[in-house]
């Protein structure tokens, strides 16, 4: 957890969930496993709040609980987890995937799953039928079947993932299933059990058999006083639909999985053309459930079945198709990979090697729009040729002497570039040794992923600052369409509405407009130096676990 | 040492080995780098598009529709004494659900509010177990000694089962008054006499503080 992690995880909590959850939050991904009667101490807020914040982290799965590190007697100790919160970053990019590839139910379903953190399938049903049916005509209502067989889908291609069952902490472990008393049942070792993923579960895809039956209904808009009955008849309605305690999440690491197949999918695009990209495409969606989060390359496939495979509105002939599967294997970029000979050919698709080409892409062009297209030609040199002396630079890259000198100066300064001595003699001087400037592709992305992080939640700051100072108009600006709202839903003329409108002036209104456009773009920035931050997490990731 | 004065800028090697003359040095450094300097090359301009402009509104709106939750735990500002005109107009107050419960399975049992103090109660009559009532027994005998004594200064010993058992009958006490004020509307006098409801929850830990001093 560094310092750029946690402020920008701490600015997310403030605005998702409050001040309260930010401060417990905080301080736990500070401090690391606490139990509930220290954070209480030094957070200096009272029990009830902090249990309350607790449960909101928990309900989110951004802590996780395990039984104390004592032993099982032991209170139990939170955990917050710093990946989970800044996921929080790329939620509007799930819930647009969600859209593209099951609709807008789809998109309603992930969008309620991320709000509420875990729901069961019924209830998550039943809202967003209702939602649907809000935005419908008159007369016109969502079916809850519907909505489940697109549930039912999301499931299928693992987009959503049962919570997994709590074996331990605390409570004797009982209705757990069996792989969790293999890993609850270590209590007398004091080290902390790494808590079970989610996919070591069995019945972690299984949709549960639903009884559930019904349309959505309309919510009218009701006044102060049925809100009250409408909230008791709400509490009151407990049907039970056959699938009380399993919960459903949803499921990051697909979605990512997804996010890097597209880029992979564009980056083939650019480079080649849209028949490569259609082919590599193809191979992906073949591979996808069989392929591990973390494998390196694709299950290999043979040309055949990539053929038969093909959309149909690629007629591509049989000998064409070889062609462009050579095409692929023999590029720089080392997409695709052939394992053997059988079956025509058997491909693969290098997923860590694609990562790694992507990042360097990105790395490189960060350089080339922060230095210079030069200063990036040295650049590119040094990541090709690793080390390289002060004059091999200025012959390889083209350039003048003192320029070279002054660009590898001002990348070293920057720490993109490093400095390897490496001596003649035992005593290191000066004269006596080689200096070489080299590049290291993973510190170098840990360190812009780190920039990434600081730049927004500098955005974010910039944002709330823009707000604050402008919440005196803000405010004024809501009331009267608030007004305006509510005139023309008794009826009113034209004359009244214009004259409440003329309650802004003209600069005011324009002041407005200014700081829409700000925060629209500070927004938009945010979103999309989080298409950057994925590239170079993936690939840090990707190289932690081969 | 013996550089300086002699030739502030000499070095302890033959500088030409590095192939770099006395020169092309860049410049000396006079201080802390500027917080905001400026740049040469500006930065790309955002993507504009269909897809950016739809995942903007949805972070906009998720970001609204978070803010209302009862997930989001605000911090207890003072409710004013009038309430402002504005308020009335603005469509907040619709709220999804007011107090949001979660599924106790899932979550470790010591997070739960308030439904530990009878049970703290259940347990700590079941520590004092069989002897209780003969305690409380005791416990009256020794007040009514007391009483008749009109002795002011009680014995520490005596103070002890005193103050237990009567803080045991006031939480009771406060218990029943709370629950009873949940189900009423907010006026002002609850308002004042508790000023949220952490102050019971404050009450019972200056109450286990207490204790374990003792």
């Amino acid at each position: 957890m560094t310092a750029q992690e946690i402020r920008l995880c701490g600015l997310l909590l403030q605005e998702h969930f409050g001040e309260m959850v930010e401060k417990v939050g905080t301080h736990l991904l500070r401090s690391g496993a606490q139990n509930l009667r220290t954070i209480v101490q030094e957070t200096n807020l009272s029990v009830d709040l902090v249990k309350k914040c607790l449960c909101v982290l928990v309900q989110h799965g951004a802590c996780c609980f395990t039984s104390g590190r004592k032993g099982p007697g032991s209170p139990t100790e939170y955990r917050a987890c710093c990946d989970r919160i800044l996921r929080v970053l790329r939620y509007p990019r799930y819930i647009y995937t969600a859209k593209t590839l099951y609709g807008d139910t789809g998109e309603l379903i992930i969008e309620e799953l991320l709000q509420r953190g875990h729901m069961t399938m019924s209830s998550t049903v039943k809202t967003v039928a209702d939602r649907l049916t809000q935005n419908m005509e008159e007369g016109h209502s969502m079916d809850y079947s519907e909505v489940s067989s697109t549930f039912s889908k999301l499931v299928e291609t693992h987009f959503l993932q049962r919570c997994p069952p709590v074996g331990g902490a605390g409570t004797s472990g009982s209705a757990a299933p069996a792989a969790a008393p293999a890993a609850a049942a270590a209590p007398a070792a004091a080290v902390s059990v790494a808590p079970p993923t989610p996919e070591s579960f069995p019945e972690c895809y299984s949709v549960p058999h639903l009884s559930l039956i019904g349309r959505g209904k309309r919510q009218l808009v009701p006044e102060n006083g049925e809100d009250q009955r409408n909230a008791k008849r709400a509490k009151m309605d407990t049907e039970t639909h056959g699938d009380e305690g399993i919960y459903w999440q949803v499921n990051f690491e697909r979605f990512h999985q997804h996010f890097r197949d597209q880029a992979i999918i564009s980056a083939v695009a650019n480079k080649l053309d849209q028949t490569s990209s259609e082919i590599v495409r193809t191979i992906l969606r073949m591979s996808e459930v069989t392929t591990s989060a973390t494998a390196a390359c694709t299950k290999p496939l043979s040309a055949n079945e990539i053929f038969r495979s093909l959309p149909a509105s690629y007629n591509i002939p049989r000998h064409i198709l070889d062609q462009y599967l050579t095409l692929l294997v023999d590029d720089p970029m080392e997409f695709v990979g052939k394992t053997g000979e059988s079956g025509g050919g058997m491909f693969v698709v290098n997923l860590h090697r694609a990562l790694a080409n992507l990042a360097r892409a990105t790395i490189e062009s960060i350089v080339q729009e922060r230095f210079g297209s030069r200063s990036a030609r040295i650049f590119r040199l040094l990541l090709r040729k690793r080390h390289l002396e002060q004059k091999q630079v200025e012959d390889f890259a083209m350039i003048p002497a003192k320029e070279a000198k002054d660009m590898l100066y001002t990348l070293l300064s920057h720490n993109l570039v490093q400095l390897q001595e490496i001596p003649k003699t035992p005593d290191f001087a000066p004269s006596r040794t080689f200096y070489l400037y080299t590049v290291n592709q993973l510190p170098t992305a840990r360190m812009l992923l780190q920039n990434c992080y600081k730049t927004v939640a500098n955005l974010i700051e910039r944002r709330l600052f823009e707000t604050k100072e402008n919440k005196r108009l803000l405010e004024k600006s809501q009331r009267i369409e608030a007004i305006l709202a509510s005139l023309q839903a008794s009826g009113a003329e034209p004359e009244q509405l214009s004259e409440v409108e003329e309650m802004i002036s003209a600069p005011e209104k324009q002041q407005l407009d200014v700081l829409k456009l700000h925060v629209n773009k500070l927004d938009s920035a945010e979103n999309q130096v989080d298409e950057t931050v994925f590239v170079l997490e993936s690939y840090v990731s990707s190289t932690s676990t081969s | 040492m013996a550089g300086k004065g002699r030739g502030v800028g000499a070095f302890t090697f033959n500088i030409e080995a590095l192939g770099i003359g006395r020169g092309s040095m860049p410049e000396a450094r006079v201080g802390p780098s500027p917080l905001y300097p400026n740049t040469d090359f500006k930065p790309v301009p955002l993507k504009v598009g269909e897809d950016e402009d739809y995942m903007l509104a949805l972070k906009q709106e998720m970001r609204g529709a978070m803010q209302r939750l009862p997930h989001n735990i605000k911090a207890q500002s003072g409710r004013a004494d009038v309430e402002k005109y504005t308020e009335r107009y603005l469509k907040h107050r619709q709220m999804d659900d007011e107090t949001w419960t979660p599924d106790w399975n899932l979550f470790p049992k010591e997070l739960m509010p308030r439904t530990k103090k009878p049970r703290r109660k259940v347990t700590k009559n079941k520590k004092s177990g069989k002897g209780s009532s003969k305690e409380a027994a005791d416990v009256l005998s020794k007040l009514d000694e007391l009483e008749k004594k009109d002795d002011g200064n009680a014995e520490k010993s005596d103070d002890e089962p005193e103050k237990k058992t009567k803080n045991e009958e006031e939480e009771e006490i406060e218990e029943e008054e709370y629950e009873e004020e949940d189900l009423e509307e907010d006026n002002d006098y609850i308002e004042s006499y508790f000023d949220n409801g952490e102050d019971f929850a404050a009450d019972s830990d200056d109450n286990m503080d207490g204790e374990a001093t003792y």
